[in-house]
């Protein structure tokens, strides 16, 4: 018996016309498709439609004018909402770039998480206007738990990083991650790259939306002004 | 799993007697279709967008042996490895080897149709391994060991009472006094159990919505953020995928996402979408030690440059399901398979062959709503005609219908004897029903009469009149 990777392209090589000059080139190009317009605005006009996409997907948006102002944004979250006020943080938003400790009312804990947190905060690496989406990648600095255990995630995002559409964030990723040592030039993926669009949901139950099926009821984003 | 599509008809007719499933099918016409509409409405690129995802998947199927080549190389490079299976027995098989060696006792599974075909969770079982959906649908029909009625929306069948029913029979461990009458307390109950499987499993098992080529990447779609859990807690990340799953590069996944979420449940974006690339990285917190990907065929080779070549362009978004009259009729049960609907009356003959599948192409009334809302362009009244005309030409129609279609081919082809044995019995009627103006009961019309009266006819044939009319 030959073995099935052998069986399966030579049928399905067999079958298909295709030769792999064009495929090949397809893949070096990686050209945008059609781009929604909705997407392409002003700064100001970018940053407000990415609240709106967001708050009409049930996240709630606050904004600060610095790194400095996230603190008293997320306490002031918490305590509006009757939540506990702690926090199991990404390393990347430790005490170094974000003054934890100003708010004294907050208790702050770095680290993956593991189920028992009451709210996880991620940096996030872009938003996206075009449908009020955040994208996250995963890294040493920004595990991929603390968006889907805690029952509250805190996302905070510079509001430069927000960008019309998805095509951009895909350039922005290949130009930043790049691993000159590649040659596939394939390595500028993290393990996860998480687009996040409103908090969890489901309708599985008579078609009902409920909020926080699994992953978190509340989505909060911070966006910093700078 | 074992198919019930050869008895269609029976099965329609118990789903059409079943006014629990009558009322939880009721609630669709109102439910995926219009918010379709509505996020349809609020895009104006919408048409263009589905154009080119269906170019993507054109050009995808020409060149699918490099793209899989291509795919199975950068997963590799990223540290993961790709399984080959040409079959389900293949696929269970490799599956199950994986668990074996992770030592797993617990597989935690996010929704997965090829997972449906290929029945991994009986055979998990039998081998002393645990698997757990956590899809809040997929695990509301594991409890009752039903299979899923709907693509995406796998509980659509059921009413709230009958979930809470099935959790107070299978959650015996908890308070009996409970409350679990609205759809709040019952995922609450569902949530709780599955946290805690959540963090218990060995290995995760996942579909995946797209394979992108350039980057080795699977593309994960969900709202309820399972698939996520499923694969970050557990040391195993195993995706299962049939192979016409691939996409060249990352703008050709997102073309793609923008048109999928709009047609499956209305929503601009699903709330979680992920590109999951090999296993963790060195220094990663959290995330899987090991990444597999199955690559399945199981019957996708064999369709293409067939007639049903194009069926391998469909990305399982289940518009087709939710305007379907038939469909939002039966339900999904009726059609004996994993997949139902119209995209389930193509694939089904194609994955278990027609002797066993030969109702379902028939249970159609091609009116064509499936192909208007598709956003791969899938010309899916045309494959539905396709089969019945192989099951003429194979005479696996019943004598009575062949006879009948014989004889009215006889008469289409000859107009002055179609002209008269048409415009003989409508004069006859018309005599006979002139003072009612109907019929309570016809000879050879019990079919119609039994439901409701014929009206009589008036005026004679189209034709007769269209000459008559015409004169100046």
């Amino acid at each position: 018996m030959s073995d099935a990777r052998t069986d399966i392209l030579a049928a399905v090589k067999a079958a298909t016309p295709g030769t792999d000059d064009e495929a090949r080139q397809r893949l070096a190009d990686h050209r945008a498709g059609v781009i929604p317009a909705r997407g392409r605005l002003g700064d100001k006009a970018r940053v407000d439609l990415f609240i709106r996409e967001a708050e009409r997907v049930n996240a709630t948006v606050a904004r600060a004018s610095s790194m400095a102002g996230v603190p008293r944004e997320v306490a002031r979250f918490l305590a509006k909402n009757n939540l506990p006020m702690n926090l199991k943080i990404a390393p990347d938003i430790s005490g170094k770039t974000i003054p934890w400790t100003e708010q004294t009312l907050l208790s702050v804990e770095e680290g993956r998480a593991d189920g028992s947190e009451t709210a996880g905060v991620s940096r996030a690496f872009a938003g996206v206007a075009e449908t009020g989406t955040l994208v996250l990648l995963s890294g040493p600095g920004n595990p991929t738990t603390l968006s889907f255990l805690p029952p509250t995630h805190v996302v905070v995002v510079a509001a430069s990083e927000i960008a019309g559409d998805y095509e951009q964030i895909w350039g922005r990723l290949r130009a930043e991650n790049a691993d000159e040592e590649s040659e596939a030039g394939a390595r500028f993926m993290p393990r996860n790259v998480n687009w996040i669009t409103g908090p969890s949901r489901t309708a599985d139950i008579e078609q009902t939306l409920l909020l926080g099926a699994h992953g978190p009821q509340r989505l909060h984003i911070v966006i910093v002004d700078e | 799993m074992e198919s019930t599509a050869g008895t269609f008809k029976e099965n329609a007719k118990q789903a059409l007697a079943d006014a629990k499933l009558r009322d939880a099918l009721a609630k669709l016409s109102d439910g995926f279709p219009v918010k379709r509409r509505d996020a349809v409405a609020r895009l104006p690129e919408f048409d263009d967008l589905c154009d080119q995802a269906t170019a993507i998947k054109e050009h995808v199927l020409e060149n699918l042996g490099f793209y899989l080549e291509a795919f199975e190389a950068r997963v590799t490079e990223a540290g993961g490895t790709v399984h080959w299976c040409r079959s389900a027995a293949e696929a269970r098989t490799t599956i199950l080897r994986i668990c074996k060696q992770a030592g797993a006792k617990t597989v935690t599974k996010s929704k997965s149709m090829i997972s449906e075909e290929i029945a991994i969770n009986e055979h998990l079982e039998t081998h002393d391994v645990e698997p757990v959906e956590t899809d809040l649908g997929e695990y509301i029909i594991q409890l009752r060991h039903e299979p899923p009625s709907h693509i995406i929306a796998p509980a659509i069948h059921l009413t709230k009472d009958q979930i809470a029913d099935t959790f107070r029979e299978k959650h015996s461990h908890l308070d009996a006094a409970r409350n679990l009458e609205e759809p709040e307390t019952l995922l609450e109950e569902a949530r709780g159990e599955l946290r805690r499987k959540f963090i218990a499993a060995d290995v995760g098992l996942t579909g995946a919505n797209m394979l992108v080529a350039e980057t080795g990447s699977i593309v994960l779609v969900t709202n309820e953020g399972n698939a996520d859990l499923t694969y970050s807690l557990p040391k195993t990340h195993i995706a299962i995928a049939s192979l016409e799953k691939i996409v060249p590069t990352l703008e050709d996944a997102t073309t793609i996402l923008r048109v999928l979420a709009r047609s499956a449940t209305g929503q601009d974006m699903s709330v979680y979408t992920t590109f999951c690339t090999g296993p963790k990285r060195a220094q990663d917190l959290d995330g899987p030690e090991d990444f597999h990907v199955v690559l399945l065929d199981n019957g996708r080779t064999k369709m293409l440059g067939t007639e049903f070549h194009d069926m391998l362009r469909c990305i399982r978004c289940g518009a087709c399901l939710n305007h379907c009259p038939i469909y939002k009729a039966v339900g999904g049960h009726a059609y004996g398979w994993v997949y139902s609907g119209p995209m389930g009356a193509v694939l089904i003959p194609n994955l278990i062959g027609l002797d066993e599948a030969h109702h379902l192409p028939n249970a159609s009334t091609l009116c064509g709503k499936c192909e208007e809302v598709c956003p791969m362009r899938i010309p899916l009244p045309r494959m539905l005609r396709s089969w019945r005309k192989k099951q003429f030409e194979q005479e696996k129609t019943s004598f009575v219908s062949r006879t009948a279609l014989k004889a009215w081919a006889a008469l289409a082809r000859r107009p002055w004897l179609y002209r008269l044995a048409v415009a003989a019995p409508i004069a006859v009627l018309a005599l006979l029903g002139r003072e009612k103006g109907r019929f309570r009961w016809l000879p050879l019309g019990g079919g119609w009469t039994s439901l409701r009266d014929m009206p009589a006819p008036e005026g004679g044939t189209f034709i007769s009149r269209w000459h008559k009319e015409r004169q100046p």
